[in-house]
């Protein structure tokens, strides 16, 4: 057990290099340059800082080479700083970002996951029943849905004409005077819109997957056994089916991982949220490369270590898996 | 009191320079409760104000984006400024006075200003901003006008002396760049190290407001400067709150969340806040924008180096159709590239009125018609003129302006297509290589006429700004002569003549300039638009004691 996480530890390091100098190579090959933007079209500009700047950024050299320093910086956690003129470390403007998106993503996972176990076990139990086809129903109109869309209507009946919830932003501009208390409330107040609208847009996924999974579990004959043992439904499906039922979405949710730092451009913007999902946007649309890639290797690590994680506890989870135990099988 | 007064003449400017009052109804505040009864001009309150984008940093010379010129613009301060008709003022210099011969221009500072940190304010200050400037290690991106002075000198703490190789129109406009504190920069710009220096997050400048905090992707919030040297301004703090979100911050305007937004749509304008309920929260303003939108042709094109095709285009398309369709009214026609309102600016140039006949006998006189009978005009070998409007994705107005321009060359025998491209793209692999037939942008103007740079031959490389690849000797006199004067009323001759050569020789079709079109929570007295907008006079805005919303401060 321990000797595979540590060899496919190991074997994700050249996956992760091997990431990052696609990444590096597409960033770059995206027309127009981090330049293009910080000397703008204006008719008085002068080209020659453009020139410095090449330089001052190594922007000048083969793109190889110019890989080769990022990457000897960033074994060492050194991103560089920011090519915007706030010239900032990267890992500051990602640190200053992180905790908002991670924790609004794990809110909203917690929900969605608490929220679409049930619909989809009960969806399962009962399947083409009334309530089957409400949820379906609900759920497929929760995707379909475009959630800036939503996230507006939502923000003018309870902001504009309700007048009960704060349309944007995380925290009202007296904040620092409110007690303890209607600090907390009003930080969650903020919060309430944007989770809403992302909850709703996630349940289908989950919903359905569950179902799908709850109604294989349900034909098997080990089902079929417990019933005839004449054990009450609730305990049929309870202990035996959804125990069974739940060890793909184990995977699911350790894949859903580096998604939890992505963070949603869209919900981020219509709500004012300074969060990953606006940084990396902005980022790519500047061509700020250092903030990009830095974003990048995140993203790409969480993923790699998620894949790790989903695989371990798949084997921790269900006895029947179990690593290096090939010689089991002869 | 002083802010009435300013308000009064700023109403005559409105409705006697511009012309404005019968094309909308109620272009500026209605003035219903306009009365003295709201009391006098208070300290105190929190202005709001929705920012579409984030500041790129905190040293506004090395940043080119709007929002950071404006926080810079209250944090920092000038040797000069523009008044509300576009007219350099005093700011942090007195007074300065040019030599005979242009070339010699002496700066005498107020004695009287102190960096937010209690420094005082002097010469050396200016001479170390200039030599910041000029490093090449500064990445400054408006360095030109810099570049063209020969030595700067300070002969006392309050005077300073710019010397210059040849004269150039733009001196004193140069010199309202954001003063830096050299007590506290001069070993970084040496380094060449300003971005990382702590003033870029920890600003001190000289100017009415004082930095308190920046959250990036949130808030600025400056706080009122009670030493500034024109005196305290009334508004206590201001919080810029980044909204990304054109849609939001319309939303949180309806709410009363924010008290000022630079620029509403054209249909927010005209449509969605013509309610008694925003009305009477906000005043809305009109006034033209700097930056005007044109369709400009290439020139290195055989069919549009021919002057008859380009005024062709000009009779074929109908400039008012495209503001009122676009813009639902809310521009105005452009005949040139000098602001509407300016001191150089003239209207009496030739134009080309809508006239699809007229437009035809042109083409035919330059050998295009219709020979086969399919609509199309082909030249003497029967080719058919055909193009492609380009232009950025992401802008909905150039977008409907190349679709009302398309349909106006159909009736006319042109066949367009359209072709929208991403902005680096765009700029990168069509405009600066000059491979376009026709595109649809926009350019901006500044103080000064001045715009050798766009219009000059020797401007035509592909980094360069003449991006239409135009001309003329007689602009080029015009132009160098024009920039080689400090003398005004010299200098109105050359930029009318300029005016007059390029309405005729069409190297572009100026469309319009856009109105643009902020809001003001009503509760902020004595704002008032002028040519150079509302914010002129942003430090006598006030809120009566008795309407102020925000305790704090």
């Amino acid at each position: 057990m321990a000797l595979f996480a540590l060899r496919r530890l190991l074997l994700s390091i050249p996956l992760l290099v091997g990431i990052t100098f696609v990444s590096y190579m597409v960033i770059s090959l995206a027309p127009g340059g981090p330049l293009d933007f910080l000397t703008p079209e204006d008719p008085n500009a002068s080209p020659e800082v453009k020139e410095r700047l090449v330089k001052e950024f190594g922007l000048d050299r083969p793109i190889h080479v110019q890989y080769w320093q990022w990457l000897r910086r960033a074994v060492r956690l050194d991103f560089g700083r920011s090519f915007l003129p706030d010239g900032r470390p990267v890992l500051t403007k990602i640190g200053e970002r992180l905790p908002v998106t991670l924790f609004l993503n794990l809110i909203e996972l917690a929900i969605i996951v608490g929220l679409a176990v049930p619909i989809g076990v009960l969806s399962a139990t009962r399947q083409y029943s009334l309530y089957d086809k409400i949820t379906t129903v609900f759920v497929f109109v929760g995707f379909a849905t475009p959630d800036f869309w939503l996230a507006l209507l939502l923000m003018i009946l309870f902001g504009v004409q309700l007048g009960w919830l704060p349309i944007s932003g995380l925290r009202s501009l007296n904040w620092e005077y409110l007690s303890f208390w209607q600090q907390q409330w009003d930080f969650f107040a903020h919060l309430i819109l944007p989770i809403v609208v992302a909850t709703f847009g996630g349940l289908a996924g989950f919903s359905r997957y569950m179902r799908q999974s709850m109604l294989e579990v349900v034909r098997q004959d080990y089902v079929q056994t417990a019933r005839a043992k004449g054990l009450s439904e609730r305990v049929v499906i309870s202990k035996h089916a959804l125990r069974n039922a739940l060890l793909p979405v184990v995977t699911i949710l350790a894949l859903a991982l580096p998604g939890l730092i992505g963070g949603s451009v869209i919900i981020e913007s219509i709500f004012a949220i300074p969060g990953m999902g606006q940084l990396m946007v902005q980022s790519v649309f500047s061509r700020d490369y250092p903030v990009v890639m830095g974003n990048l290797v995140i993203v790409a690590s969480l993923t790699l270590v998620a894949n790790l994680v989903a695989d371990i506890t798949y084997g921790l989870v269900d006895p029947r898996i179990r690593f290096g135990g090939r010689r089991g099988r002869r | 009191m002083r802010s009435g007064r300013a308000r009064v003449r700023a109403l005559l400017v409105w409705a006697g320079g511009l012309g404005l009052a019968a094309a909308c109804n109620g272009p500026i505040d209605s003035g219903l409760d306009e009365s003295a009864a709201a009391g006098p001009p208070a300290y105190g309150d929190t202005f709001i104000e929705a920012s579409i984008g984030d500041i790129g940093g905190l040293i506004p010379t090395l940043t080119s984006d709007q929002s950071s010129y404006e926080v810079g613009g209250l944090i920092y301060d000038g040797l000069v400024k523009t008044d509300k008709d576009l007219n350099l003022a005093p700011a942090m210099a007195q007074s300065w006075t040019y030599s005979r011969d242009c070339l010699d221009l002496t700066f005498k500072l107020r004695q009287d200003i102190k960096w937010h940190d209690g420094y005082p304010f002097t010469s050396a200050d200016v001479v170390f901003t200039y030599q910041a400037m000029i490093n090449p290690k500064t990445p400054a991106p408006f360095k030109e006008g810099f570049l063209l002075v020969k030595s700067v000198d300070a002969p006392d703490a309050y005077t300073v002396r710019v010397h210059y190789d040849k004269p150039y129109a733009r001196a004193v406009e140069t010199w309202g760049t954001s003063m830096l504190p050299k007590h506290l920069l001069q070993s970084f710009a040496d380094a060449g190290t300003l971005r990382e220096s702590p003033q870029n997050s920890q600003p001190v400048g000289t100017g009415p407001y004082r930095f308190q905090e920046w959250k990036p992707g949130e808030k600025v919030v400056l706080v009122a400067n009670p030493d500034f040297y024109e005196g305290r301004p009334y508004l206590s703090r201001i919080v810029y709150r980044v909204i990304p979100s054109q849609a939001t911050i319309f939303l949180e305007l309806k709410a009363n969340g924010v008290d000022y937004v630079s620029t509403l749509t054209g249909i927010q304008y005209a449509r969605q806040t013509e309610y008694p309920a925003f009305r009477k929260a906000y005043h809305k303003f009109r006034y033209p924008a700097s930056d005007y939108t044109f369709l400009g042709f290439n020139l290195k094109d055989p069919r549009f180096a021919d002057r008859r095709v380009r005024q062709a285009f000009a009779h074929a398309i109908n400039k008012q159709e495209l503001i009122d369709g676009v813009r639902l009214g809310l521009a105005r026609e452009a005949t040139g590239p000098v602001r509407p309102g300016t001191w150089a600016y003239t209207d009496k140039v030739t134009r080309f009125a809508y006239d699809p006949e007229k437009a035809k006998a042109l083409l035919a006189e330059a050998g295009w018609k219709d020979r086969d009978g399919d609509g199309v005009v082909e030249d003497r070998s029967g080719k058919p003129f055909t193009l492609t409007i380009r232009t950025n994705q992401g802008n909905d107005e150039r977008k409907k302006i190349a679709e009302i321009v398309q349909q106006r060359l159909k009736e006319v025998g042109i066949q367009a297509d359209i072709q929208l491209i991403e902005w680096a793209a765009f700029i990168k692999e069509f405009v600066k290589p000059r491979r376009f037939e026709v595109v649809v942008l926009g350019l901006g103007t500044g103080i000064d006429p001045d715009q050798f740079v766009v219009w000059h031959s020797s401007q035509r490389g592909p980094d360069q700004m003449n991006r239409t690849g135009y001309d003329n000797p007689e602009v080029d006199r015009l132009l160098e002569a024009g920039r080689m004067s400090c003398v005004q009323s010299e200098r109105v001759g050359y930029y009318h003549r300029i005016q007059e050569i390029l309405a005729e020789d069409l190297p572009m079709i100026f469309l319009y300039y856009r109105d643009a079109l902020p809001v003001v929570a009503s509760r902020v007295r004595g704002v008032s638009a002028t040519p150079s907008g509302i914010m002129y006079n942003f430090n006598e805005w006030y809120v009566p004691k008795s309407q102020q919303r925000y305790t704090s401060g």
